[in-house]
């Protein structure tokens, strides 16, 4: 009797959970459309160029909006909605000329007025732009931004529907590099008085870039598809692009290997090896303009305050063991702080760069004897780093190799605002501070260590090296500028001003049946230029 | 009913007041900022930014501010995802999560009781053993073990299933995400149905039925399993609003865009609006839950009455 209650029990259950089926989902027919499906790596913030900040959000708003120049497939600056431009002898007046061809997504032309009202929009106070410092070598920029100045007092016009003009504060060498970034992106004036912040929203956003956006759904998907109106429209081949914001790269790879995207932004650091042995013709390993290092922590009274024991700190560490044995990514050891990856510069590397390890730790411990230390008065330091089980293992190295010098170390994890309020407070020792290129220019590395800048973490200051420094933002001259800023490169390795581990190498999958992606240190992929070759 | 059902409702308020406050200054107590970040920004553009949000404003300002527009409805908007409100990012994430959720809990229900019910009658037998045994090991193996398997297995290596992706709630889309989910569940429900069962079955009133000459699947049928369903539905009270707000491994793993990571981001992102929005809205899904449970209590057992 109890075993026909299971029966009916059973039966009842099998009958119930059939009930449950949904009716089978109509199938995606992509017929012969070409469509991309990209790995977006996270859910972007924003799909307001002015407001973005990250790569999440660079790389959608960089297929749909284009500023004054663009990126070719390999990362360098190209014309884009200005055809041409010339710089005053002085280097701080710069006239653009526009193509007659550009226009707004909505057929509207897209004029040099477009361009002043986006830079004074992202300056205002109002929109509260993270990212308005970018354009601050433009003359009138901070006092607008901190609404002292008028946004007409702003150094740029429109002289004409195809002529912009632009008065610069210092010569900037990397001006025109600089606009390939998305906060110098035009922005259209009638969505965002029509429909305020909701403007980025599928059917409410006008864009000027290859493609416009048709839907989003947040957390799932953003889709784009070709702009009509883009002015190079011929020359785009892809008739959709499919944006995942995939945040864990574990599910990336799970489901690149399944067929379900084109790309994967990252491969997990455990995968690395398994990648290379079986996806050798999807993987690409490119050396990126980004740097990871360690920030001391500079400031009176701190124990880094002496240069002798950030020299031995330097000196202990081996570099090549955190790059083969805990990223596995191989990066190349860095022995100064702008990658070697970046374009116009030759810069300097540390004395030691080429010294021996033996040798090296028989200075490092000099050097702590001289500053005062020994194994009865043992130097403690304390790492700050961001709670990841990742990143963990890079501390727990470096303490396991200042271990012999007589170095007693702890280490104290965060969550990240935590972590970045420490920075910002000077509340740390030695900090964990990987910084990515937002030009390719090296003095987007160098700036972080003049005097008083907000990313200056250890509060490093060093007269000569500002005073170097502000020559070369003022210099024309395109062979004298890298030289001067090689200089005061010199100066800061010289005063081992921070603990430079390794140039980024940022893994990627790219389907091998996907052409014109290609492997760039800005490692900026435009939709723009890429297809698929079987379909 | 009605009267109780609204009384509930109205006791409710200083509960959900109380909740909503004491959120609220834990999360600016919290050390660390919503634009801390790993670029800090120039201190006139940090103004700005604390301006636009009256982060600028004194604390008690602030959440007068905000208890304000919450009686407006205006959850207000997200610090971090600046192009979405906070309601516009629970309403599109909250049908995905409960969707997920809610076939998860039919699929615990549809298995987990049989499950238990089977255990029960069977007691310390193989199919008792079997059933516990396979229960205690759903409880013991967390989900973001579980679904990365189920991903590589049935997506990967198989092929039978997406490895991942919503793709607008498509059946095969839904499969590993609700299978993952209710793997805990159908553990929970199968052990305390099988508790409850067997206490049930040594009971009087079921003596008295057998005693009647009443047939054992009638017995069953009829007299045992709805009291044995009564603690199985105050679990289910909780349990139903806990699952039905999402679940971070399994959005991240399978890519959902359901709400269950806006709880652990909004927190580590500081975003403030996002995690008040998300709070109000799972206690107010307790509260509702909660008083479902009560209500089906009184269908399910006739000593419990709420009289008007």
């Amino acid at each position: 009797m109890i075993n026909k209650t299971i029966k009916q029990l059973l039966t009842g259950a099998g009958c119930a959970l059939l009930a449950l089926t949904p009716p089978l989902a109509a199938a995606d027919i992509e017929g012969d459309r070409q469509v991309l499906r990209r790995d977006n790596g996270a859910e972007p913030s924003t799909l307001d160029p002015q407001l973005s900040t990250g790569t999440w959000e660079s790389s959608i708003v960089g297929d749909l909006f284009e500023g004054l120049v663009a990126r070719d497939a390999s990362g360098s600056i190209i014309p884009g909605v200005a055809e041409s431009w010339e710089r005053s002898d002085d280097g701080l007046h710069y006239t653009f000329h526009l193509r007659d061809d550009a226009k707004w997504s909505d057929g509207t032309p897209l004029t040099a007025e477009d361009f002043v009202y986006a830079w004074q929009r992202i300056l205002s106070p109002a929109l509260a732009a993270p990212y308005a410092y970018m354009l601050s070598p433009i003359q009138g920029a901070e006092a607008v931004n901190s609404g002292d100045s008028a946004a007409e007092t702003l150094g740029v016009e429109a002289s004409d529907a195809q002529t912009l003009e632009v008065t610069l504060t210092r010569p900037t060498g990397y001006f025109v590099e600089m606009l390939g970034h998305a906060s110098t992106y035009p922005v259209p004036k009638d969505a965002i008085e029509a429909h305020g912040s909701d403007w980025t929203k599928p059917g409410n956003m006008v864009s000027n870039g290859a493609f416009k956006l048709s839907e989003w759904i947040s957390h799932d998907h953003i889709t784009a598809v070709r702009n009509p109106n883009f002015h190079a429209v011929d020359d785009v081949a892809l008739d959709e692009v499919r944006f995942l914001p995939i945040d864990d790269s574990r599910a990336a790879l799970n489901r690149f290997r399944a067929g379900d995207i084109d790309t994967a932004d990252s491969v997990p650091q455990g995968r690395i090896e398994w990648a290379r042995e079986n996806l050798p013709d999807a993987l690409h390993e490119t050396p990126i303009l980004a740097t990871f290092y360690f920030a001391f922590n500079q400031r009176p009274g701190s124990v880094l305050n002496d240069r002798r024991i950030r020299e031995a700190l330097n000196l202990a560490l081996r570099r090549d063991v955190i790059t083969s044995q805990i990223t596995k990514l191989n990066q190349p050891s860095a022995f100064s702080v702008v990658p070697t990856a970046i374009s116009d510069y030759d810069g300097p590397q540390f004395d030691f760069a080429e010294q021996p390890m033996d040798e090296r730790l028989i200075r490092a411990r000099e050097l702590i004897e001289e500053a005062g230390y020994s194994s009865e008065n043992p130097l403690h330091l304390t790492i700050d780093y961001i709670t990841n089980p990742d990143t963990k293992r890079i501390p727990v190295a470096l303490a396991a190799m200042w271990k012999p010098l007589g170095i007693d170390v702890t280490l104290t994890n965060s969550d990240a605002a935590v972590y970045y309020a420490k920075l910002r407070e000077g509340n740390f020792e030695i900090g964990m501070a990987p910084w990515i290129a937002d030009y390719d220019d090296a003095s987007n590395f160098l700036d972080l260590f003049r005097s008083g800048v907000p990313n200056n973490h250890g509060g490093y200051s060093n007269a000569d090296y500002d005073a170097m420094m502000a020559r070369a933002s003022n210099e024309l001259d395109l062979d004298e500028r890298p030289r001067l800023m090689a200089n005061a490169e010199a100066i800061l390795l010289d005063d081992y001003a921070m603990l430079p581990l390794y140039f980024y190498v940022k893994a990627k999958l790219v389907s091998p049946t996907l052409e014109g992606w290609q492997e760039n240190p800005m490692d900026t992929h435009p939709s723009r230029w890429m297809h698929f070759s079987d379909n | 009913m009605l009267i109780y059902t609204l009384k509930r409702l109205l006791q409710a308020i200083p509960t959900l007041l109380i909740v909503i406050t004491i959120s609220f200054f834990l999360m600016r107590v919290a050390p660390g900022g919503p634009f801390d970040g790993e670029r800090q920004l120039p201190p006139e553009i940090e103004a700005n930014l604390m301006a636009a949000y009256h982060l600028d404003e004194p604390l008690p300002m602030q959440y007068l501010r905000y208890m304000g527009n919450l009686l407006q409805g205006d959850f207000g908007p997200s610090f971090k995802y600046k192009d979405f409100t906070v309601t516009e990012l629970i309403a599109q994430g909250f049908p995905v999560s409960l969707e997920i959720g809610g076939l998860a809990i039919l699929l615990a229900l549809i298995v987990g009781l049989p499950l238990g019910i089977a255990a029960a009658l069977k007691r310390n037998s193989t199919v008792d053993y079997v059933v516990m045994g396979t229960a205690l090991t759903g409880i013991a193996v967390p989900n973001f073990v579980l679904a990365p398997i189920f991903a590589l297995v049935f997506g990967v290596l198989l092929g039978w299933l997406p490895a991942g992706g919503w793709n607008g709630g498509a059946l095969p889309n839904l499969v590993l995400p609700v299978v993952a989910l209710s793997i805990q569940q159908i553990a929970y429900i199968a052990r305390m149905m099988r508790a409850s069962m067997i206490e049930v079955l040594g009971s009087h009133f079921i003596r008295t039925a057998r005693a009647k000459g009443l047939s054992e699947s009638e017995v069953i049928w009829r007299h045992a399993i709805r009291p044995a369903l009564l603690p199985v539905m105050s679990y289910l009270g909780p349990a139903i609003a806990g699952i039905v707000t999402g679940s971070v491994v399994i959005e991240q793993i399978f890519g959902i865009p359901g709400i269950g990571r806006y709880f652990v981001q909004g927190a580590l992102n500081r975003d403030y609006t996002l995690v008040m929005g998300t709070v109000v809205f799972y206690g107010i899904l307790i509260v509702v839950m909660n008083l479902i449970v009560d209500l089906l209590y009184s269908a399910l057992d006739p000593q419990i009455r709420y009289d008007d």
